[in-house]
């Protein structure tokens, strides 16, 4: 058993790269250790800004000897079958053993392979290795840059350690000859630095000013640091991130405490350990209350001969020309209005095809606006404040507004609304993008706007992943909302869909944060409402906006309207595409991107050949099973929920695939979801698969009342229930033969439970819903026990096959079992 | 490190000195206003091709949206960087590099000299390079870059390109907070009674005063005149009017009469037009891409 050191040297390689860099190097060196047959005990890796290397222990001296034997043909065969063999095997004549097979003299070639020295196999994989590193951008440097062919390293490459059990690997990439030498620190050691193994290696370098292991390195730093603090009476913000970038820009690191003028603490915390953070890669400091303080610490790579003063007084002075830098924005920022900046967002593109951020920030001020005023968000605890003492999971924790003015909800989530995106076009938020919503909620506030409102232009952006605290004050979460649903909606409704592992726009994330509002608060929203209002949100921007802009259209509110009637006219005499027969007729908008997206949206969705809606629906529908995976909710059960067409309310949704789940899990839910199976199967062969075909319904009187709608002339419109309600207004609907008995009890049962279970949906009480079918239960088995469907009697039949779609029917009131799993 | 320190003028010809001494022709500046030092010819064409090219020069740059009147300490819309370029890049090219720093009095065990990482690109030069800039205590005080492209062309073989920013590193070895302050000769005179006027009137006529349709008038005539040039194959005319292009951009920039949306389409103007004379360049010379 022997060891191994590589070391490979360059210049500066960038702090972010190293990590990854140790990773890959490990990698292709068992890869090629494997692809000779070779294993170590153990490797390591190290790095530092200059050098990369690895320590490879317990390795074997060679390979394995192989012996490998041929067969030949029998030793009687022809010379020209014999010479062939020879040539195959790489033998001479003599070398050849005959044996017996099956009693015939038979030729043999035993092929002895040597182990190959390990030594061997290193001089060929190490340039191997040096070639195939995928540094994430590499260069080519120097004379044998001439072609582009040279060597490609992430910085020039300039030196190799190769050694073996002490020897060097002879081995050579480039013109670049391994050897036993190093450098030592760039400013503390000249001349170079031999390693004669192993075990010498990191105290040589140690000896020229090298700390080689990057974690020894990081201790140090974070260690320092936090005593560097602590001397000057401070406490450490600590920051592993900047240990590990400063372990990387250092081969010596020597934390030091600076200082910086305590004026300059006006600026906001965030702002100032930004700055240091960021530009500077230095550590911030608090005192003892928690407050930031006016310190900081910074990582040099030398132990100074003046113990680092002329050092510190550098940087001190380089922080203190940022931070003059950072005030000077914080200043000039004050110096207008948010309201003033946001005159800006017009000028700046939120997306072509959406118009400019001033557009997007309209929408999203409506819509917050709306749902304050639906009574979707409201500064109350939810009406069912009941549940919440019970525990319920689903409550809300919406906190009621302190002292509003007088404002009313609406009017603070609308005016936070507008403002939220200001801070985009601040000098603060252009040089730190990452600060965004913070410093418009520090502008909120010195403006002494209502601290609701600046509390929702802060955090409006939240939350911004699974596992980020969901905003509770109504008006933030009426703005935040607001924002991802008009993002969700209209990239939908341009066509932009995330599509497979591309989401360019954030979509799937803007819909989990919307559900995670909604279902935090128990808000209760329509998303069919909540369409048309954002429609008409973006209409106003687009076609009201053209149409009143035409001469002849003046009227706003209707402008939209008449336009799209009168070309809809032009439309049916040219029959030719509603969105082209509007860009002809007004040929100035085609330049337009937002118009011509949103004209082509609107008009294809009028003319059904656009399932916006739908899309909208099913793209909630996904991002909810991702989203309840985790709660252990069957994605099945929120397809089957869905499916049904007329819920689009996300809470009343999962509280129905709750109580579904409950049910189909128990034996009883198991045995009806057998019986809709076999009662839809039957269907279905007799041609009668759509559950939406009208049913025979002996149920008299309140039958439109129980379906849960509000507005009874909204359900008349759909034909389906037009048909039925007409067929429920006809007297006489028995049976024109006597049924069986189990017929009898099934549609007695059917009489029972059809009214109880819409009753439980009007009143969303889903586990009663699920108790009024699990009367069915018992009495389908029955019938298709004793009950032949397919009877001789064509009337018999037609009855039978009804009924069974009426059970089909009651069972849809709750889910479509359909597309229930198992 | 205020107590014997170099002057403004002194730590220029020390560099002058220094880097003449490693070989390099020492050039003066190119006659036209100009972004960064980049823009010289000997930078961006002698980057192309495969001949050797060892240069040092000071270049002006005019950076119009920098200017602040004179009233900030740091920012000027007139100032000087130091150029090095070296090609083949040579493989002591970092040590070369301190040893210059030594020349002018960072003593690098007394100041924490770093390089962080720092990719280097210019869309209007249609080139990239790697590199870092090179930290003095937390200061950037030179840009450190092995060009690989330059207008859009591979380097080969590949150019070390070394940027001091001149006045950072005086103010930093003179110990000086403000530009306007600095010892320019040792006997009295500073960069303010040399520049401090310069600044405000400047500054004045880029943001107030420069006359926009002269100035949109003149963009349009050295993109024409470039493609003149390009005609009748004359690479470095038409490079200059590329230059021109530049920095007359650069005013429009300044007179904030060019949107977000324009900004664009100037700038890929201006690219193109650097990228036909490098091509050009290229093809008077014989070299394939």
């Amino acid at each position: 058993m022997t060891d191994f050191l590589l070391e490979l040297l360059s210049e500066e390689i960038p702090a972010r790269m190293q990590a990854k860099a140790r990773t890959d190097l490990e990698k292709l060196f068992a890869d090629q250790l494997a692809a000779a047959g070779l294993k170590a005990e153990s490797l390591q890796t190290f790095s530092t800004p200059r050098r990369l290397a690895l320590i490879a222990r317990g390795l074997p001296e060679t390979t394995q000897a192989v012996s490998e034997e041929l067969k030949g043909p029998p030793a009687d065969a022809p010379d020209a079958a014999v010479e062939g063999f020879l040539r195959k095997a790489g033998l001479t004549r003599d070398a050849l053993e005959t044996r017996d097979v099956k009693g015939r003299a038979t030729l043999f070639a035993v092929i002895n392979k040597p182990g190959r020295a390990t030594a061997d196999v290193l001089s060929d994989a190490i340039p191997a290795i040096v070639r195939a590193f995928p540094w994430p951008k590499s260069m080519r440097w120097g004379a044998a840059s001439q072609t582009t062919e040279s060597l490609r390293w992430v910085r020039p490459l300039q030196g190799i350690i190769a050694l073996l059990g002490g020897y060097v690997v002879p081995c050579e990439v480039d013109g670049l000859v391994a050897g036993n030498g190093t450098v030592g620190h760039r400013f503390h050691h000249q001349g170079a630095v031999t390693v004669s193994g192993v075990e010498d290696y990191a105290d040589a370098l140690r000896a020229a000013h090298v700390i080689v292991d990057h974690e020894e390195r990081a201790a140090i730093i974070r260690d320092g640091a936090a005593k560097a603090a602590k001397d000057a009476g401070f406490a450490l913000i600590e920051d592993e991130g900047l240990v590990v970038e400063n372990a990387g820009l250092t081969e010596w690191p020597v934390p030091l405490l600076g200082r910086f003028d305590p004026a300059f603490l006006e600026v906001p915390p965030e702002v100032i350990q930004l700055t240091a953070r960021v530009n500077q890669k230095y550590f911030v400091v608090q005192d003892t209350k928690g407050a930031l303080a006016p310190a900081f610490v910074c990582t040099a790579n030398i132990a100074a001969h003046d113990g680092g003063e002329a050092i510190v007084a550098g940087n001190e002075k380089v922080l203190a020309a940022r931070l003059s830098d950072a005030r000077f924005f914080w200043e000039l920022d004050q110096k207008k209005t948010l309201e003033q900046h946001a005159e800006k967002l017009k000028a700046i593109v939120f997306h072509e095809k959406l118009g400019t951020v001033a557009d997007k920030v309209e929408r999203v001020a409506k819509l917050a606006r709306w749902l304050c005023e639906e009574g979707i968000v409201t500064d109350r605890a939810p009406a069912d404040a009941g549940a919440q003492e019970s525990g319920s999971a689903t409550n809300s924790g919406l906190r009621l507004s302190p002292e509003n003015g007088g404002a009313s909800l609406a009017d603070l989530a609308e005016q936070a609304a507008r403002l939220c995106k200001a801070d985009l076009v601040t000098e603060m938020v252009g040089e730190f993008p990452e600060l965004q919503g913070l410093m418009g909620g520090y502008y909120a506030a010195k403006e002494g706007l209502d601290p609701q409102v600046a509390a929702a232009i802060r955090d409006h952006y939240k939350p911004v992943g699974q596992g980020d605290a969901v905003p509770t004050d109504p008006v933030t979460v009426a703005v935040s909302l607001a924002d991802k649903l008009d993002s969700l909606l209209g990239f939908v409704f341009v066509k932009l869909m995330p599509t497979g592992s591309k989401d360019p726009f954030a979509l799937r994330r803007s819909a989990i944060a919307s559900q995670s509002l909604i279902l935090r608060h128990s808000l209760r929203l329509s998303l069919s409402n909540l369409i048309e209002t954002w429609i008409t949100a973006v209409q106003q921007q687009t076609l009201y906006l053209m149409a009143a802009e035409t001469s002849a259209l003046k009227a706003q509110n209707v402008a939209g309207r008449l336009l799209l009637d009168q070309v809809k006219k032009a439309k049916e005499d040219q029959n030719i595409p509603l969105v082209d027969a509007l860009l002809e007729r007004f040929p100035e908008w085609q330049g337009d991107p937002f118009l011509k997206a949103i004209v082509e949206g609107w008009t294809e969705r009028e003319e059904g050949s656009f399932a916006f809606d739908r899309i909208v629906l099913d793209f909630f529908a996904d991002r909810l099973k991702v989203q309840q995976r985790e709660a252990g909710v069957r994605h099945d059960l929120i397809d089957a929920v869905f499916a049904l067409g007329g819920e689009d309310d996300l809470v009343r949704l999962l509280a129905r695939v709750k109580a579904l789940q409950g049910f189909v899990e128990t034996g009883e839910g198991g045995n009806l979801l057998a019986g809709y199976k076999r009662a839809a199967n039957i269907l279905k062969k007799e041609g009668r698969g759509d559950p939406s075909a009208p049913v025979h319904t002996p149920e008299t009187g309140g039958g439109i009342a129980q379906t849960g709608e509000e507005d009874p002339l909204s359900l008349v419109e759909d034909p389906g229930v037009a048909r039925a309600v007409a067929e429920m207004a006809q007297p006489g609907s028995g049976l024109a033969y006597d049924p069986e008995p189990a017929e009898a009890a099934l549609i007695e049962a059917l009489d029972k439970a059809e009214p109880l279970a819409a009753l439980a949906i009007h009143a969303e009480d889903f586990e009663g819903a699920m108790a009024a079918l699990a009367a069915l239960r018992a009495p389908i088995d029955a019938f298709f026990e004793s009950v032949t469907v397919n009877d001789a009697d064509p009337a018999k039949r037609e009855a039978r096959l009804n009924l069974l779609a009426r059970f089909r029917s009651a069972v849809h009131r709750v889910a479509d079992f359909s597309k229930i799993e198992g | 490190m205020s107590e014997n320190s170099l002057s403004f003028q002194d730590m220029i010809l020390t560099l002058h000195n220094f880097w003449s001494q490693h070989g390099c022709l020492i050039l003066q500046p190119y006659d036209m206003p100009m972004g960064a030092g980049t823009f010289h010819t000997a930078t961006t064409l002698r980057a192309l091709g495969p001949d050797p090219w060892n240069a040092a020069f000071v270049q002006p740059c005019r950076r119009p949206t920098d200017g602040r009147y004179g009233e900030n300490p740091n920012r000027l819309q007139h100032y000087y960087q130091y150029q090095v370029i070296l090609k083949p890049s040579p493989g002591d090219i970092q040590q070369l590099y301190l040893d210059s720093l030594t020349a002018i009095g960072v003593d690098p065990l007394l100041h924490d000299i770093r390089f962080v990482e720092d990719d280097w690109e210019s869309p209007t030069l249609g080139a990239w390079g790697l590199g870092w800039e090179v930290w003095c205590d937390g200061m950037e005080v030179t840009q450190f870059t092995y060009f690989q492209q330059m207008g859009g062309f591979d380097c080969k073989p590949v150019a070390g390109e070394l940027t001091y920013g001149l006045e950072r590193l005086a103010m930093y070895i003179q110990g000086k907070d403000s530009v306007y302050d600095l010892d320019f000769n040792g006997r009295g005179v500073t960069y303010g009674d040399v520049f401090l006027e310069n600044e405000r009137q400047m500054s004045a006529w880029n943001f107030e005063h420069a006359n926009t349709d002269s100035l949109f008038d003149a963009f349009r005539k050295a993109v024409a005149e470039c493609e003149n040039c390009l005609d009748a194959k004359l690479p470095i005319p038409a490079y200059e009017q590329a230059i021109q292009a530049s920095h007359v951009f650069n005013l429009l920039q300044a007179r904030g009469v060019i949107s977000v949306a324009e900004r664009q389409a100037y700038m890929g103007r201006v690219r193109d037009l650097a990228k036909g004379s490098c091509q050009a360049w290229m093809e008077k010379n014989g070299w394939a891409a």
